[in-house]
């Protein structure tokens, strides 16, 4: 019997969850012990995927640590966890930032509306649904985990953010609901298909994969806008993004963190696992306008946000900026673009995570999220400018910081596809420099007003949540390396399974007469 | 003088009634009339005990029976069906049919515990202690004074429930039209019996009686256009003459869609739907649980019995009527609940929409060919029973809930008296969260493997625009459900706030059994699903 690994990594937070659910909300001096059972939890989940992690067999299976047990047996539908080198990229992801963000939010959840005991157990339930989606092999079981984490999100939203929380709170549920239910009409959709098929219905990403790529041309477009337009919403991309400003703005740092680290990760996951995955042909033939979807997200993403003055609304319109680049990474087919992807999403998820939680400690001693409110903070407060500068800096692609990484195979992967699309996305790269300089400027540096003067400089615990982030985006941007050896197989398999190969490299033809010449002269 | 007859009359044969396999429905009408002779001559004190464990005993005697019978159901030929045609072809006891009786009764289980509830108003019902003195005269104070109850409120419920239970296993369409008129009466009687705001709840009961009559109305015309057209009464019969016919029959067309007004007026499926707001808002909490799930189970078992097995061959007739119809009550039911102001209202409107999500599963016919044959798939009717299953429980619990939260006048009903409810008492406020998004369809709740397989079926059936309207004004709904959420947990009291009363354990057994229900349901529906799917075809 082999141990259930990502069933025991899924559930370990969820039991968490409920633990703190029923502890004292007062117990351990004011409520410590709350917050240390969840960072407690948070470091045991994170010690079994590193685990699964070093146990993964970079040479080996396609999908490792595989489970796989029949649910409901009139839908088709099976309870199957299982990682690739994508999913378990993702996996990492979740369980390295949710420790970070608990102790980075360690205050946030006091004063709000409810206690910190649900604050903290929903980010641990946020945590084990994520891992579950992202190890999820069976297309209802990713259905029901997707839709399940709206839920935690929401409540984190509405219970514990600024102002205007409830609005926004209800702006992303009703966002998300609009494309999970497109969504279902697809997975309803994909029960018909199957169910048609000598074995009966399925919903095993494996067994379904040979009766998608046989179906109906016009069927399976349908069913990949299902898909896309839910994922599209997810990840966000232009033109169904307007709600991630608005949560970014509202919810606590730790919040938004989750969110657009981890939750947005699901949409482009999505995209390659069963957009790509199931409907091979009619992704190829979405690609042009996806692609110009990507392109737009880029550059609207990274001008709008240039003219922001709230410094999470900036982040958030970055964000959008940036999945436009990962969506282009995966619809332009070939292994560049789909490794650069999704080394972006990992890279991408660890910067935006220093960002936010910057300027969370930011707004938290100021008081106010406008830049304009802010000014010359590196003269009281050089720690917290340096490590906002590292941040911003990973933001926009510094080669030696590990975006640059992945942003570089995205743009190898379009320029190889197609370069007209690369051009106007490399633009993005200069707009980002604008935008994060820009507000770095005018945050961090110059004279500095009375109202920051007194401003403290990062305490133990906020340098300590931020540094294990600050130093993977510096070690990956040196040593790719063993991220990119795990993404690898998975994407050389997902490209297999979809029916393309990378383009042949462009080599000039040698005159056969120069080449006889070079001979004689030798001789 | 009288000439003596010329040759004797024929004998005179005794009807054949088959008591086993009817024992479940004689076993409920029996337990309605002893409840009538209990309020005859029963002594006022005794009276609440006596009607409470005559009907709680009696609907789980008729539980157990319908197990039983299901047990010994024979297969039926070589066609998907089980059961047998009884009572000289009034009455088809087959899957389906005790697959309902089980629903129906478990329904009318917790519905009878709700009925009994006293502990909200202070030691009595929630029904009227003296229905016949008008409201704000003497008589009226007087009886309030003598803390009078009408215990007659339990047989008017189990007449509904046979009635309910006769409704989807009618064979015939007189059996069908007896059958709507027994469970219609009692519930409108039901629905003018409310304790508080007495003149909301007579005008509801009014106006259930005059809309309803008037649908009985068309209904019977339509019998009649369609007895006219087949020669007879008995679905099989007629189900023969429909095949039988060449081309388009006008008499055939117009008896069929006046039944179907009858039918789904009592469905409240738009356009006959007026009536539901009204009628949920002003009955007692308890009548309108009992009437938004039992009566809906009933009137669509009966819906599918009648337009599958008497109208099957005509499918190409009617189903593009009933595209339009689902159409239009998803959209009235969603998009009109957004402007309502009071929670029971809301929860009609909801109730309207899930009628349309219904229609939906059921307008795909995908079911075994009438020759028999392997089931391959989730039929339209499996999809149907079971999301009635999770409908019910659903409705009963989330009304339920909503006789919990009060004020100084009564149920606080009105969807501002709610805000800050989270506050107040999270457990009911989560509770009813649970419920909410069950409603609105959110995985892990059994609405949403509900609305997931009848989706499946539409889709078999080829229905797919109305898969796609329903998934589009689902994201609709889902926008009323989550503000109430919003306003429990998100908004501060309004004045003091709402009051959560605690109820005895009759109201929590029925919330706890929905919560139970709705929890278990979305996580493994499969138990349920086979069920549904062992219970078979038709049978005619």
């Amino acid at each position: 019997m082999t141990v259930p690994w990502m069933t025991a990594a899924m559930l370990l937070p969820i039991v968490g969850a409920v633990v703190l659910a029923v502890l004292p909300e007062r117990a351990g001096s004011g409520g410590t012990l709350v917050k240390q059972a969840a960072l407690g939890f948070s470091l045991l989940t994170l010690v079994l995927v590193a685990g699964v992690a070093l146990g993964f067999d970079i040479g080996g299976e396609r999908y490792q640590f595989v489970e796989e047990h029949e649910w409901i047996a009139a839908f088709g539908a099976h309870y199957a966890l299982g990682v690739d080198g994508i999913g378990l990229t993702l996996v990492l992801l979740t369980a390295i930032l949710t420790p970070v963000v608990i102790l980075a939010s360690w205050n946030d959840g006091d004063g709000g509306r409810w206690s910190i005991n649900s604050f903290f157990a929903w980010m641990l339930a946020l945590e084990g649904l994520a891992i579950g989606v992202f190890a999820a092999m069976d297309v209802f079981l990713f259905y029901v985990l997707f839709e399940a984490t709206l839920v935690p999100i929401y409540f984190l939203i509405g219970g514990f953010g600024g102002p205007r929380r409830a609005y926004a709170a209800v702006k992303f549920l009703i966002f998300s609901l609009l494309g999970g239910l497109l969504m279902l009409a697809s997975v309803v959709g994909l029960y018909v298909v199957s169910a048609d098929s000598a074995d009966g219905p399925t919903y095993l990403l494996t067994e379904l994969a040979p009766i998608t790529a046989g179906i109906d041309t016009g069927l399976g477009r349908w069913l990949f806008l299902g898909f896309f337009v839910a994922f599209a919403i997810k990840a966000p991309m232009f033109p169904v993004h307007t709600w991630l400003p608005t949560v970014a703005a509202e919810a606590t740092p730790g919040t938004s963190v989750l969110l657009v680290s981890i939750l947005d990760k699901i949409g482009t996951f999505g995209m390659i696992r069963f957009c790509l995955g199931l409907f091979p042909e009619a992704s190829r033939w979405a690609t042009p306008v996806v692609l110009v979807l990507a392109v737009v997200s880029v550059l609207y993403g990274a001008l709008v946000a240039i003219g922001q003055k709230s410094i999470p609304r900036l982040i958030a319109y970055t964000s959008v900026s940036h999945f436009g680049f990962i969506v282009m990474g995966i619809f332009v087919f070939n292994s560049y673009g789909q490794a650069g992807s999704t080394l972006y999403m990992f890279n991408h998820g660890l910067s935006t995570a220093a960002l936010f939680l910057v300027t969370g400690f930011l707004i938290r001693r100021r008081g106010s999220q406008m830049i304009s409110d802010f000014g010359g903070v590196e003269k009281v407060a050089p720690v917290l400018a340096g490590v906002f500068l590292v941040a911003g800096l990973s933001s926009l692609s510094l080669p030696g910081l590990s975006p640059f990484v992945s942003e570089f195979l995205v743009l190898v992967g379009a320029f190889a596809y197609n370069w007209w699309y690369a051009v106007f996305a490399v633009l993005g790269i200069v707009l980002a420099a604008l935008y994060i300089l820009l507000m770095i400027q005018r945050t961090m540096t110059g004279p500095t007003p009375p109202s920051i003067a007194g401003m403290r400089d990062l305490s133990l615990r906020e340098v300590g949540a931020l540094a294990p982030v600050l130093l993977l985006i510096v070690v990956l941007g040196l040593f790719p390396g063993p991220l990119l050896a795990i993404i690898d197989p998975a994407v050389a398999a997902t490209l297999e399974q979809v029916g393309v190969s990378d383009p042949e490299p462009d080599v000039p033809a040698v005159p056969a007469a120069a080449t006889s010449d070079a001979e004689e002269e030798s001789q | 003088m009288i000439a003596p007859l010329a040759e004797p009359a024929a004998e005179f044969t005794t009807p054949s009634i088959e008591y086993s396999l009817l024992a479940p429905l004689l076993i409920i009408f029996g337990v309605a009339l002893l409840g009538v002779l209990v309020e005859a001559f029963a002594p006022r004190q005794l009276r609440y005990v006596s009607q409470t464990s005559l009907a709680v005993v009696g609907v789980l005697t008729a539980l157990v029976m319908t197990v039983v019978v299901a047990l010994d159901l024979t297969p039926r030929g070589d066609s998907a069906g089980f059961g047998q045609i009884v009572a000289e072809g009034a009455i088809a006891v087959d899957g389906p049919t005790l697959f309902l009786w089980g629903t129906i009764l478990v329904m009318g289980l917790i519905s009878v515990l709700l009925f009994a509830e006293r502990q909200l108003e202070g030691g009595i019902t929630a029904f009227a202690g003296q229905a016949a003195a008008l409201p704000g005269t003497q008589a009226e104070r007087e009886a309030s004074t003598q803390g009078l109850e009408h215990t007659e409120v339990f047989p008017l419920m189990m007449f509904a429930l046979a009635g309910m239970m006769l409704f989807p296993a009618s064979n015939d369409l007189l059996t069908m039209f007896v059958a709507l008129e027994i469970l219609s009466l009692p519930l409108y009687l039901l629905c003018g019996l409310a304790r508080r705001r007495r003149l909301l709840s007579q005008e509801a009961a009014l106006k259930y009686f005059m809309l309803g009559a008037f649908s009985s109305g068309f209904f019977l015309y339509g019998v009649a256009l369609v007895y006219g057209f087949a020669g007879s009464m008995r679905l099989a019969d007629i189900s023969e003459a429909v095949a039988g016919t060449v081309g388009t029959d006008w008499l055939l067309l117009a008896g069929i869609g006046m039944l179907a007004v009858g039918m789904l007026f009592k469905i409240g499926a738009a356009p006959f739907h007026a009536w539901t707001p009204d009628v949920y808002q002003g009955a007692p909490t308890a009548v309108t649980a009992f009437m938004a799930a039992c009566t809906k189970i009933a009137a669509f078992g009966a819906l599918l019995r009648l337009f599958y097995v008497g109208f099957g061959g005509a499918r190409w007739d009617w189903t593009p009527m009933i595209w339009v119809i689902a159409i239009l009550t998803m959209l009235v039911g969603c998009v009109l609940a957004i402007a309502q102001s009071d929670i029971k209202r809301m929860l009609a409107y909801s109730s309207i929409a899930h009628a349309g999500f219904l229609l939906t599963g059921f307008v795909g016919v995908h079911q075994v060919s009438d020759s028999g044959g392997v089931l391959a798939g989730i039929t339209s009717l499996q999809a149907v029973l079971f999301y009635l299953v999770t409908y019910g429980f659903m409705t009963i619990g989330a009304f339920a809930v909503v006789t919990v939260v009060r004020d100084a006048g009564g149920e606080a009903t009105a969807l501002s008296r709610w805000a800050g409810l989270g506050k107040e008492s999270p457990l009911v406020a989560g509770v009813f969260a649970f419920f909410l998004l069950g409603m609105a369809g959110i995985p892990l709740t059994s609405g949403f493997t509900g609305k997931w397989v009848v989706f499946t079926a539409a889709v078999s059936g080829g229905a797919w625009p109305l898969v796609v309207v329903a998934v589009l004004l689902s994201a609709v709904a889902a926008f009323f459900y989550v503000r109430v959420i919003v306003l429990m947990y998100f908004s501060d009291p309004v004045g003091e706030g709402p009051t959560v009363v605690m109820p005895s354990l009759l109201t929590t057994v029925v919330i706890a059994v929905g919560l139970a229900a709705t929890a278990a349901l979305g996580i493994v529906p499969g138990p349920v699903l086979d069920l549904a799917a062992t219970a078979g075809q038709f049978i005619r």
